[in-house]
């Protein structure tokens, strides 16, 4: 079991840059997500972690040692791909054995471990069958059982859900998190799916563009974004941003938006520009007297709540609100903003502005 | 546009049977949506009705005239599949006024110019309508091809999870959109898909499917609170309504199986769970509990911290109750 630390991490191919400088710390018996778009380097991260790429410069410490230019056999590093990789002529138990024997270790010892593992996974009765028609969960139990089986400091695993039907995908999401509760080994897990990410981490670091945007727990990174990209790509939907220019001073309780007072956690940095006012569709109430004015233009019933999209001068917002009220389609009202859970954003940069609410989060 | 009935259709493959004995009314001007899993019935239904497959049995109205004999062209219907398939060396513009050019329809050139914009328009594409079809995002193909249908002014519209092949984000966006479109043409519509969310958020019905069978009708506020079997119940609602014997709360009860929808359980009094986990979605907070030896999900406060193993009360609220076969007992 190992911790992970993560060192000005950088790759580059060519003039293309994958991965810039990144630091961040996964602790032993973590389950770390890194998230992010495709193309943003969360594979690359993970592949150089495992060994599969070489960083082009900064260093990777697995429990103290640091690893970054070791072949991987050398890093006790399991890998799981999303495009479970099984001997085809070999049956289950002769698929889950293979690093064992390959390693040298007496059949007595292989057959007690493998027989630990199947257990583990719920899969002692297809022992003996042929992977060939076995089920995507199935296939997925064996790839998993393979990389288990030789007790590794540390697993990666590269959307390994991926290729599933939603469905099958929530389930395998569940079943994956309560192996790792059993077993409490690091693993370090990229996905693309925010939902996966949110649902199944203790951390998550989420990626853009080759540079880490954001580290931490899944519910600090939802109610307190470091940049908009961060804010627009967790949740569903996703935060709106009302845009306004003004300035703010630094004590402030309270921003301008046109006619509209709203009031904000109170702010640690003055600004003066281009910002947008981030608020969250669960953190808007609809009212008579709500000093944002909009039309209702659409509304989603979703069982218990719905989905309502707004018209708005500074654009279209989404609240979500009880099914039990009702949004009648071209009617106007007012718009209330819960004012701990907003957050200030400079529009040019992204970046967020520091306040009460996310204070000591946000590093620099 | 017209009203559609379907009075006792069947339709088998061999030994499967498809759609049984189903029986169903789509009013004029409504959206119907047909839901189920993989091999509940749903595109069969529509190729019924469109002409693309042949009745067992049973008998279609479309406007209130008989269509058994009538070919898919005659039957007046317009279809969109899941796959867009585009013109790809035709531009926007000659895509979308293609079925107007139909020799069966005649259209003069000025009208279908006309159309053309007007659905370009209604799908915010009207900057678009000189490139080529391969020169476009997956979302602006998918309004293409969802427009070539709604140049036309046919009967009834019929989609085949139209939405299913793009991602979250667009997917999302288009929901909203298809389901203006609908409002602003007062067009008939069925759709189907295997998906609850675009159900509950575009229906005015939902059909729910099983096995070929059309279990229940209404809807998507009666659906999702007034099911009429564990199988409906399932179908709406995420996470998934719990469905536990009755018997592991205190009291008396109406059947054996008791359905709690995960907001439906009320902390602090009641019998004891235990925690398995918390996850922290945002907005809202999954707790995952075990009674007894059975998995109960419920949500709770997003900034409320669960230890595993923890101990809580729970007791349900609004329950419902079901037979031992799964059928709901009032």
């Amino acid at each position: 079991m190992a911790q992970i630390v993560i060192k000005n991490l950088k790759k580059q191919f060519g003039a293309f840059t994958a991965v810039r400088e990144s630091s961040f710390t996964i602790e032993d018996g973590e389950f770390f997500m890194l998230l992010g778009p495709s193309g943003c380097g969360k594979t690359t991260t993970l592949r150089m972690i495992a060994g599969l790429e070489l960083p082009t410069s900064g260093e990777i410490f697995l429990d103290g040692e640091e690893i970054s230019q070791r072949p991987p056999s050398e890093r006790d590093i399991a890998f799981v791909f999303q495009m479970f990789a099984l001997y085809p002529h070999m049956n289950v138990g002769r698929n889950i054995s293979y690093p064992l024997i390959s390693q040298g270790m007496p059949r007595t010892q292989v057959k007690a471990k493998v027989a630990e593992v199947a257990k583990i996974l719920g899969i002692e009765d297809i022992l003996n069958r042929p992977v060939g028609g076995l089920s995507g969960g199935d296939r997925q139990r064996v790839a998993l059982g393979r990389a288990i089986v030789r007790e590794p400091k540390a697993f990666m695993m590269d959307e390994p859900l991926g290729a599933l039907d939603a469905e099958f995908r929530e389930h395998m999401a569940e079943e994956l998190r309560a192996l790792h509760d059993r077993m409490g080994a690091t693993t370090v897990y990229v996905t693309h799916d925010q939902l996966e990410a949110m649902q199944m981490g203790d951390k998550i670091v989420v990626m853009n563009n080759a540079v880490v945007e954001q580290f931490g727990t899944p519910q600090e990174i939802y109610d307190k974004p470091a940049t908009m990209f961060v804010a627009d790509f967790i949740g569903s939907p996703s935060m709106n941003f009302l845009p306004f220019d003004g300035a703010v001073d630094e004590g402030a309780r309270a921003v301008t938006l046109g006619a509209a007072n709203c009031a904000v956690p109170q702010s640690r940095e003055g600004f003066e520009g281009q910002m947008a006012l981030g608020v969250r569709p669960e953190h808007i109430t609809l009212s008579d007297t709500g000093a944002v004015r909009a039309e209702v233009i659409a509304a989603e019933y979703l069982g218990t709540t719905q989905i309502v999209t707004l018209k708005t001068d500074r654009g279209d917002v989404k609240a979500r609100i009880s099914s039990q009220q009702t949004a009648r389609m071209g009617e106007t009202l007012g718009l209330d903003f819960a004012p701990s859970t907003i957050t200030l954003f400079d529009r040019g940069s992204g970046r967020a502005l520091k306040s009460e609410l996310n204070e000591g989060v946000l590093h620099g | 546009m017209a009203e559609v009935s379907l009075h006792n259709i069947s339709k088998s493959f061999g030994k499967t049977v498809a759609v049984a004995d189903m029986t169903m009314t789509i009013p004029d001007g409504a959206f119907v949506v047909l839901l189920g899993p993989t091999g509940a019935g749903k595109t069969t239904t529509l190729r019924l009705i469109s002409g693309l497959e042949k009745l067992d049995q049973g008998r279609i109205q479309i406007g209130g005239r008989d269509v058994a004999q009538e070919t898919p062209a005659q039957r007046d219907v317009a279809m969109v599949f899941q796959q867009y398939s585009l013109y790809p060396h035709l531009s926007v513009r000659d895509n979308l006024a293609f079925p107007l050019r139909s020799p069966i329809l005649k259209t003069p050139e000025d009208l279908i110019t006309q159309k053309v914009q007007k659905i370009a328009e209604i799908l915010q594409i009207p900057h678009k309508l000189d490139n080529k079809a391969t020169e476009l995002s997956g979302g602006e193909m998918q309004r293409v091809s969802i427009g070539r249908a709604l140049v036309r002014d046919p009967a009834i519209y019929l989609m085949d999870e139209p939405l299913s092949s793009l991602d979250a984000k667009l997917r999302a966006d288009l929901r909203v959109e298809l389901k203006r479109i609908h409002a602003d043409l007062g067009s008939t519509l069925l759709y189907v898909t295997h998906d609850q969310i675009e159900a509950m958020t575009m229906a005015s019905h939902i059909g729910v499917l099983e096995e070929g069978r059309l279990v229940q009708y209404g809807t998507p506020k009666e659906i999702y609170e007034d099911p009429c079997s564990v199988y409906v119940a399932s179908r709406l609602g995420l996470p998934r309504i719990n469905i536990l014997p009755a018997g592991l709360f205190p009291g008396t009860h109406k059947g054996p199986q008791i359905g709690l929808r995960p907001e439906n359980i009320r902390q602090g009094t009641g019998a004891e769970a235990t925690v398995i986990r918390a996850e922290h979605l945002g907005d809202h907070t999954r707790l995952h509990l075990t009674m007894q030896g059975h998995a109960i999900t419920t949500l709770t406060d997003p900034h409320v911290d669960y230890a595993p193993n923890t101990t809580l009360q729970i007791s349900p609220e609004n329950p419902l109750y079901f037979d031992a076969h799964g059928a709901r007992v009032h």
